[in-house]
C-alpha cells in the first residue's frame, strides 16, 4: 500500500498544509492535541473536502483539486474508526458489524464476519444493543464494523483516547494482531508515544498543521526533540527482541536482542516469539566502568555514537550498543563529569522495573503485504 | 355505557367520518412533513425563513382565514382547484377529501415541528459512519436517520391526528356542514347546540370525542416507549 497526501486546507484560523507518502503496515499519523490529525484523517476519509491538494491511495485518486476529482466519502472504500466508536444506536451488534458489507459488491468483499468476530472476541455481543456495552466492547465491535467492509485502507482516528488505561490495555493486543494478521495497511491517528512505539511500524509527525518529520517508528522515537513536549519522557529507543525464555522464580521474562540479554518483569508472551521493547531515555543511566554494587539487571555495553545538547540541565547521548541505538537522557552535569564524548566506551544501564506495560509490547512478525 | 353507544345513525356516520378525514389528513402529510422538516433542519437555501413562514401560518393565522384562503385555491374556480379537477379528477369542495385537507393543513405545523426536532438531535456523527461503511447519502437517510427519527414521525403524526379529529373552523368554512359528507365530530357537536333539544347528543360526541383523543395519545405513549426500548438512545 502506498499513501501518498499532499494537502492544504484552512479550517476556521487553523491551516493544515500537509505533505507525506506511508507505505508501512501501521501508518502512524502522531502529534499534540491541535496539531491537525484528526484534520488530516478526515480529509483522507473523505469526510472534509480540502480546499487544494492530491490524496492518492494504491494509485488510486480519492482527491485531485486540480483535475477537479473528488471522490464522495462512501466510494473510497476507507473504513474509519473513531474515538467515539460511533455504533448505531438502533441496531445490534450484528447489524452493525454487517452494515458496510450491504455497501460492498461481493467480488470485493475480503473479511470474513467468523474470522473478524473471532479475532476481536465479540461473539458473545452479537446479539446486545450497543448502549449495553462497555467503552471498551464498543471499540472492538467498531473495529469489527470498519474491517467487515473490505476497505482498501483502515483509518483510526486516537481509538483508545477515550478508555481508561485498563481499557487501552484490553484494546491494544487486538490492534496488534490487527497489524499482524490482517491484509490491510492501517493509518492510526495518536499522540501518545507509548501507543506509537508499541504499534507503529512508521510516524509521520505532525506539528501545528505542518509535517515535521516521516520515516520509520524506531528513527523517530529516539528523536526526542520531535515529540511533543509533555511526552518527551516517554520517548527513547525502540529495540527489537525475542522471548528466550521466562524466569519463573523471579517472575521475569528474559529477551535476546542484538544489545545482548535483556530482562523485563514477565510478560505473557510465548518463548520464540518477537517483542519491541521501548527503553525509555529517561531510564537510561551511563556508566564508563562496568558497575560493581548495583541493582540494575541490564547493563548493555557500548559505545557513545553522539551527543545532543538540550538547551536545559539535559543533554541526550546516543549510545551504540552492537547495532542497537539505546538513547540516554543524563543532565549536562553528568555528562561533563564522566568525560563522554563519541567513540567513548561505555554501559547503558537499565533497571528491570522501568519496563512496564507501556513499554513492552508483541512485536511485529515479518510483514506479508 | 349503552347510553354512550347508543348513537344515532347520523352520530355514527359523524364518528366514523371524523375518523376517516384524521386518519386520511395524518397519513398524508407524513411523507411532505419529513421532507419539509428535513429541509428546514438540514437545508441550506434561499427562503428558508419564508418556507417556514408559509409552514407556521396555519398556526397563528385565525383557522376561518386558512379555510377562506383554501376555499380561494382548492375550490372548484380555484386555480389549484380547477387544475386538479380537471386533470386528475379530485375534487376537494364540499367532500369528506376537502375536509382531511384542511386538516392536514392545521395540523402540518405541528407535525413539520415534531420532526425537525428529532431530525436535529440527530448525531450527525452517525450519518457520518455510516458514510465510511460505503452508504450513499439516499441509504445513509433511510437506514440511520430514519429510524431514529421515527419516535419524532410518531409523535408529530400523532398531534397531526389530534389536530383532526378537533379541527373545525378551517373545514366548516371550506367544505361546510354536510351530514354524511363533511360533518366531523366537531361540526355535529356544533350543530347540536344549536338546535332545542340537541344538548344530549352533544355530549355523547363530546364523550366520545375525548375517548378517540386519549385512546390516540395512550396508543402513541406505548409506541413511543416500544421504540425507545429497542433503541435504547445513549
Amino acid at each position: 500500500m502506498t499513501l501518498s497526501v499532499d494537502i492544504r486546507h484552512c479550517q476556521g484560523d487553523f491551516r493544515i498544509e500537509a505533505s507525506f507518502t506511508g507505505s508501512g503496515r501501521l501508518t502512524a499519523l502522531f502529534g499534540p492535541s491541535g496539531s491537525g490529525k484528526s484534520t488530516l484523517i478526515n480529509l483522507i476519509a473523505g469526510l472534509i473536502r480540502p480546499e487544494e491538494g492530491r490524496i492518492e491511495v494504491d494509485g488510486k485518486v480519492l482527491v485531485d483539486t486540480k483535475a477537479g476529482i473528488f471522490l464522495p466519502c462512501h466510494r473510497r472504500r476507507i473504513g474509519m474508526v473513531f474515538q467515539d466508536a460511533r455504533l448505531f444506536p438502533h441496531m445490534s451488534v450484528r447489524s452493525n458489524l454487517l452494515y458496510g458489507r450491504w455497501f460492498t459488491p461481493a467480488a470485493e468483499r475480503y473479511m470474513d464476519m467468523d474470522a473478524i468476530v473471532d479475532l476481536l472476541g465479540i461473539g458473545a455481543l452479537l446479539e446486545r444493543k450497543p448502549a449495553g456495552l462497555s467503552g471498551g466492547e464498543k471499540q472492538r465491535v467498531a473495529i469489527g464494523r470498519a474491517l467487515l467492509s473490505s476497505p482498501r485502507l483502515l483509518l483510526m482516528d486516537e481509538p483508545l483516547a477515550s478508555l481508561d488505561e485498563a481499557r487501552k490495555a484490553e484494546i491494544m493486543p487486538y490492534i496488534e494482531r490487527l497489524r499482524d494478521e490482517m491484509k490491510i495497511p492501517i493509518v492510526y491517528v495518536s499522540h501518545s508515544v507509548a501507543e506509537v512505539a508499541r504499534l507503529a511500524s512508521d510516524v509521520v509527525v505532525l506539528a501545528q498543521g505542518k509535517v515535521t518529520a516521516s520515516g520509520p517508528v524506531a528513527g523517530i522515537l529516539r528523536r526526542l526533540d520531535l515529540l511533543p513536549a509533555g511526552e518527551r519522557g516517554e520517548g527513547g529507543a525502540l529495540v527489537e527482541a525475542v522471548v528466550l525464555r521466562h524466569d519463573d522464580a523471579f517472575s521475569m521474562t528474559v529477551l535476546g536482542s542484538a544489545a545482548g540479554e535483556i530482562r523485563v518483569p514477565g510478560m505473557n508472551i510465548a518463548v520464540g516469539d518477537p517483542v519491541r521493547l521501548r527503553i525509555r531515555a529517561r531510564d537510561v543511566m551511563i556508566a564508563t566502568e562496568p558497575p560493581t554494587g548495583l541493582s540494575a539487571l541490564n547493563i548493555l555495553p557500548g559505545k557513545v555514537a553522539s551527543i545532543a545538547y538540550g538547551d536545559g540541565a539535559e543533554s541526550e547521548v546516543c549510545i551504540d550498543c552492537n547495532g542497537v541505538s539505546v538513547i540516554s537522557r543524563i543532565t549536562q552535569q553528568s555528562r561533563q563529569t564522566l568525560g563522554l564524548r563519541p567513540g567513548l566506551s561505555v554501559f547503558a544501564v537499565v533497571k528491570t522495573v522501568s519496563f512496564d506495560e507501556t513499554s513492552t509490547g508483541k512485536g511485529m512478525r515479518e510483514a506479508h503485504l | 355505557m349503552d347510553w354512550l353507544l347508543d348513537l344515532t345513525p347520523d352520530e355514527w356516520t359523524a364518528v366514523r367520518l371524523s375518523v376517516k378525514v384524521a386518519t386520511v389528513a395524518m397519513l398524508a402529510s407524513v411523507p411532505p412533513g419529513i421532507l419539509i422538516a428535513y429541509a428546514l433542519a438540514r437545508g441550506r437555501f434561499w427562503g428558508k425563513t419564508l418556507l417556514n413562514g408559509i409552514v407556521h401560518l396555519p398556526l397563528v393565522l385565525p383557522p376561518v382565514v386558512t379555510g377562506y384562503l383554501l376555499l380561494l385555491a382548492f375550490g372548484r374556480r380555484g386555480p389549484v382547484g380547477a387544475f386538479l379537477a380537471e386533470h386528475f379528477g379530485i375534487v376537494f369542495s364540499f367532500r369528506w377529501t376537502g375536509a382531511a385537507l384542511a386538516c392536514g393543513v392545521m395540523g402540518f405545523p405541528l407535525m413539520v415541528r415534531a420532526i425537525r426536532l428529532s431530525i436535529e438531535s440527530v448525531d450527525r456523527k452517525l450519518e457520518a459512519a455510516a458514510g465510511t461503511l460505503g452508504a450513499g447519502p439516499l441509504w445513509v437517510f433511510s437506514t440511520v436517520t430514519l429510524p431514529l427519527i421515527l419516535p419524532g414521525i410518531i409523535a408529530g403524526a400523532i398531534l397531526s391526528f389530534a389536530k383532526a379529529m378537533g379541527e373545525f373552523g378551517a373545514t366548516i368554512t371550506f367544505v361546510s356542514n354536510i351530514p354524511g359528507e363533511t360533518q366531523t365530530l366537531p361540526s355535529a357537536i356544533y350543530t347540536f347546540t344549536q338546535v332545542p333539544g340537541g344538548d344530549e347528543g352533544a355530549l355523547r360526541l363530546t364523550l366520545i370525542s375525548i375517548i378517540i383523543s386519549m385512546l390516540a395519545l395512550v396508543a402513541s405513549e406505548v409506541l413511543a416507549r416500544r421504540l425507545g426500548k429497542r433503541m435504547d438512545v445513549e
